[in-house]
């Protein structure tokens, strides 16, 4: 270890320690947190926003690139892999709910998935997006591995759907709850449902944050969404 | 805990196992949420250390997705390239989809859970 004698190279010194971008990765998220328990949850005052806008700012001010910042934030990301394993026991807990349910459930999941890449590519097509992009924009709603997988067979760009799925699900889980309360829909299981299929993981970590039942919904639909839409991929390239 | 832990990622590394034998279009977390479903359903539950572990890891879900979400910073501009666009496609088909889907779900879910 180099000691400092300068405080000028003192930020050169942080910055070369991956730990120091995983302290900054968990301390926005804390803050972000609280501050999303200070609201009551409220829908805007989402953690993960929070946490991207704090570590965002920090990257920009100092100039980071991002492949520096992941060298620490690697840590927390590859956690994703066995927290997505575990999202079977809010679905296991609720499985005589979502056994009763399975007509809901097949229903708004066909429908709704093909609502999620219709409505998208669509969309994306009629304001005059490139053919590209439509490809790219299209598996928006479905969790970021898969989607990647869909924009390359249908000729997109996969890091630039990375960038769209990360969007969508922050943006999903700020739109869920006023959107639900717009339409009157009570039922926690419609709710989570509609924000695991329309904003996968991120929506289904907002759903788990307000109610246990939604959640249990949200990762379910989170998980066959992801099958439904990759199955699909095929006919879409009919379409697009 | 370390046990619970230890069993959800041999799950997923099964998972990933599966993926890549198959050449499934399915990433290996989500096949191995299947395999811990699938697992308990024909246990009747899910066994203590992998409940503790899970409950830990999902308390902070919205955490782990801080560093793919720091990645829109870093490829921005990409965004703005095409910008206001691509975000009025993203606000509108996402809360379409969600409206259309909750709706569905409601018209044909069995009343007494409503």
């Amino acid at each position: 270890m180099r000691t400092i004698s300068d405080p000028s190279q003192f930020w050169i010194y942080l910055a070369e320690q991956p730990l120091f971008f995983l302290v900054l990765t968990v301390l926005a998220y804390l803050a972000g947190d609280r501050i999303s328990q200070a609201t009551n949850r409220h829908p805007v005052a989402n953690p993960v926003l929070i946490a991207v806008v704090i570590v965002g700012s920090v990257l920009l001010l100092t100039g980071t690139p991002h492949a520096r910042y992941f060298e620490g934030a690697r840590f927390v990301h590859v956690l994703l892999g066995p927290a997505t394993v575990a999202l079977a026991l809010p679905i296991i807990r609720h499985r005589a709910l979502i056994r009763r349910q399975w007509r809901a459930i097949v229903g708004a999941m066909v429908i709704g998935a093909g609502v999620g890449v219709i409505s998208a590519a669509g969309l994306a097509k009629a304001l005059g997006l490139s053919a590209g992009t439509v490809a790219s924009i299209a598996p928006k709603s479905v969790t970021a591995a898969i989607a990647m997988g869909i924009s390359e067979q249908l000729g997109g760009t996969p890091p630039l759907t990375a960038v769209l799925v990360i969007a969508t699900g922050i943006l999903g889980g700020i739109l869920i709850t006023p959107l639900m309360n717009l339409i009157r829909v009570r039922d926690y299981a419609a709710r989570g449902f509609a924000a695991g299929l329309a904003a996968h993981g991120i929506g289904t970590a907002r759903a788990l944050q307000v109610n246990e039942k939604a959640g249990a919904h949200a990762a379910l639909a989170m998980g066959l969404n992801g099958l439904v839409t990759a199955l699909l991929a095929p006919l879409l390239l009919l379409l697009l | 805990m370390l046990e619970g832990f230890a069993a959800l990622i041999v799950l997923q590394l099964a998972g990933e196992v599966i993926a890549g034998l198959t050449r499934l279009p399915i990433p290996g977390p989500v096949i191995g949420l299947g395999l811990l479903a699938a697992y308990a359903l024909w246990r009747g539950g899910i066994p203590e250390p992998i409940e503790q572990a899970g409950e830990a890891l999902l308390k902070h879900l919205s955490l782990l997705f801080v560093p793919a979400g720091v990645g829109l910073i870093a490829f921005g501009d990409r965004l703005l390239a095409e910008g206001t666009r691509l975000i009025a496609v993203l606000f509108v088909s996402t809360a379409l989809t969600m409206i259309v889907t909750a709706l569905v779900f409601r018209a044909l879910a069995k009343p007494e859970d409503e």
